[in-house]
């Protein structure tokens, strides 16, 4: 059995996402293989190879795959996929984008989102906004997944010297282009690896007064995340949002600030170690799911909190 | 151009759902069904579009709404023509599907309708796989923007703005594509009385999978649904110094 993982990485590195994936891999047992897909990504590979657990590093570096366009690299992947018994990447928007176009190109069904292997074809995923768990059965030849990064914890970036291949396959699809990319600016942690998340919802009230939320963060060294309610009401970037069209976060303490905790933002954060919420309506249905509810105007006890954390 | 929508008849958002005691699956038995959120998200993009006055003509001039699921379907179907589609098409199947086998069926009628852009919803808040776009794309061999939060038609390409972890991106992508949308798209308008009634004078054409060829086995299967591990109950603090001190002494995590 061997598994081949496609790393996702960001302007020259490994996205952390990659080493929970690989820790999946490491549960269904076999040798893992990880494919980083890109241009000029030889420090990718590099980075990949130190993972780890990884026995070898496919690099594709081809100016077709810059940006990872589904088009291209997925033709790739599945053209590699031959040799894997399972093929798994981690479910960020690039792992989404592009593992069910491999999974139809072979031929699959594609099992979305795992939080855990029961064993090399049965695994779990939640379904219904995380409001039931499905284990699934796969009897397809080669295995398609995308792995729920907060499911395993990750393996450590240092410590594998895996050897690194060249794959000369170059796809180009000639359907699609790049044509530009926004990117939003943050000093703080990310939001899907953070150990604090701090999140504020229509409360709110403005952008303005996330200030308070930043500078509380500031405090724990935590990521700020936001309810769909204040990224509809333009506080923050939509890339903030928490919950099932947003991200899903799992971090040791998630402070859910003036959030009610529709069912759609607790899909994204109810796996959080601990939970707390500051709210001053105390029927919030936030506080069914908080550890530690405070009942509060959240302009006087989030200023407090910064004093006294 | 044509312009094709699949839409999914799921439960409701609003339901909070119950796994059944034999944990067979979800009971959904009586309760209440709606059309998928995202998808009602692309009905309302494909209808702008063909709003859209542009200078050689109108974008989208035809919109056919499509839908793969029981007899039932077809209220989420005249819901969408409700809201400005033109005609729908129901391919019935009792059978719960895979994405793969709904992505297989609705080749089989991008085959037969040739549509320019085909919409989707990036997935579906019943299964959560946010799959069916891509395999689409794939078994069609078309160009995919999937989570989109801008579309926007010229000439023989769409360009596409894209929701993705980091911010946006946005890709070119040549005519014919596939677009899922994500749910700054757009907002989606309320089907007026007086189309609710035109609606059900528009056609619906029914079709089956053995009609179109097509073949929904599964390498999936579910073994078992079971309700998530419930949290254990929290205590409610009265006081910011009472929080921090249980913050920093029972739970430990600052």
């Amino acid at each position: 059995m061997t598994i081949l993982v496609l790393a996702e990485h960001e302007n020259g590195a490994i996205a952390p996402a990659t080493l929970n994936t690989v820790a999946a891999a490491a549960k269904i047992g076999g040798d893992i293989h990880v494919l980083v897909a890109g241009q000029s990504v030889g420090a990718v590979g590099e980075a990949a190879a130190k993972i780890a657990g990884v026995a070898k590093v496919l690099l594709a570096d081809n100016a077709a795959y810059a940006h990872q366009l589904p088009e291209n690299v997925a033709p790739l992947v599945a053209e590699l996929a031959s040799g894997y018994s399972h093929v798994l990447a981690a479910a960020t928007s690039n792992g989404k984008n592009i593992l069910p176009r491999v999974a139809a190109q072979l031929d699959v069904d594609q099992i979305s989102e795992i939080i855990s292997v029961e064993s090399a074809d049965t695994f779990k995923r939640p379904i219904y906004a995380g409001n039931a768990i499905a284990t699934v059965q796969s009897s397809a030849a080669i295995k398609v997944i995308t792995v729920r990064a907060t499911g395993f914890d990750a393996v450590a970036a240092e410590g594998g010297s895996a050897a690194v291949e060249a794959v000369s396959a170059a796809h180009d699809a000639g359907k699609s282009s790049f044509v530009s990319e926004e990117l939003a600016k943050s000093d703080r942690p990310e939001l899907t690896a953070a150990k604090i998340v701090v999140s504020g919802g229509r409360g709110m009230q403005n952008g303005d007064n996330f200030k308070h939320l930043y500078a509380l963060a500031d405090k724990l060294g935590a990521a700020v995340g936001a309810s769909r309610a204040a990224v509809d009401a333009g506080f923050v970037p939509n890339d903030m949002q928490v919950g099932q069209t947003g991200k899903i976060v799992a971090p040791q303490l998630y402070i859910a600030v003036g959030i009610s905790g529709a069912i759609q933002h607790l899909a994204g954060m109810k796996d959080s170690k601990v939970i707390v919420a500051i709210n001053k309506d105390e029927e919030a249905p936030i506080f069914q799911v908080a550890d530690y509810g405070l009942v509060a105007d959240l302009f006087e006890s989030v200023p407090m909190l910064i004093d006294a954390c | 151009m044509k312009v094709l929508v699949a839409v999914k008849r799921v439960v409701d958002y609003n339901v909070k759902v119950r796994v059944k005691a034999d944990n067979s699956g979800v009971d959904l038995a009586n309760v209440k069904m709606s059309m998928n959120p995202f998808c009602e998200i692309a009905v309302e993009e494909a209808v702008r579009l063909k709003e859209l006055s542009v200078k050689e003509g109108r974008v989208a001039t035809e919109i056919v709404v499509v839908s793969i699921g029981p007899t039932t379907a077809q209220e989420q179907l005249r819901t969408a023509l409700a809201l400005g589609a033109d005609r729908a098409i129901l391919v019935e199947s009792a059978d719960e599907l895979t994405s793969l086998a709904v992505a297989k069926l609705l080749k089989a009628v991008v085959d037969k309708e040739q549509p320019q852009l085909v919409i989707l919803g990036k997935q579906a808040i019943d299964s959560d796989n946010n799959q069916t776009g891509q395999m689409l794309a794939a078994l069609s061999g078309y160009a995919q923007g999937t989570f989109a939060s801008k579309v926007e038609v010229s000439g023989d390409s769409v360009n596409v703005t894209r929701e993705i972890d980091a911010g946006a991106q946005t890709v070119s992508l040549k005519l014919p594509a596939i677009v899922t949308t994500d749910l700054r798209l757009n907002e989606p308008r309320y089907a007026s009385l007086p189309n609710i009634m035109k609606a059900k004078k528009k056609p619906l054409e029914v079709l089956t999978p053995d009609a179109l060829g097509v073949s929904t086995s599964s390498t999936n299967k579910t073994l078992k649904v079971e309700a998530p591990a419930a949290r254990s109950a929290g205590i409610k603090v009265k006081s910011v110094a009472e929080l921090v001190e249980k913050l920093k002494n029972e739970a430990k995590v600052i």
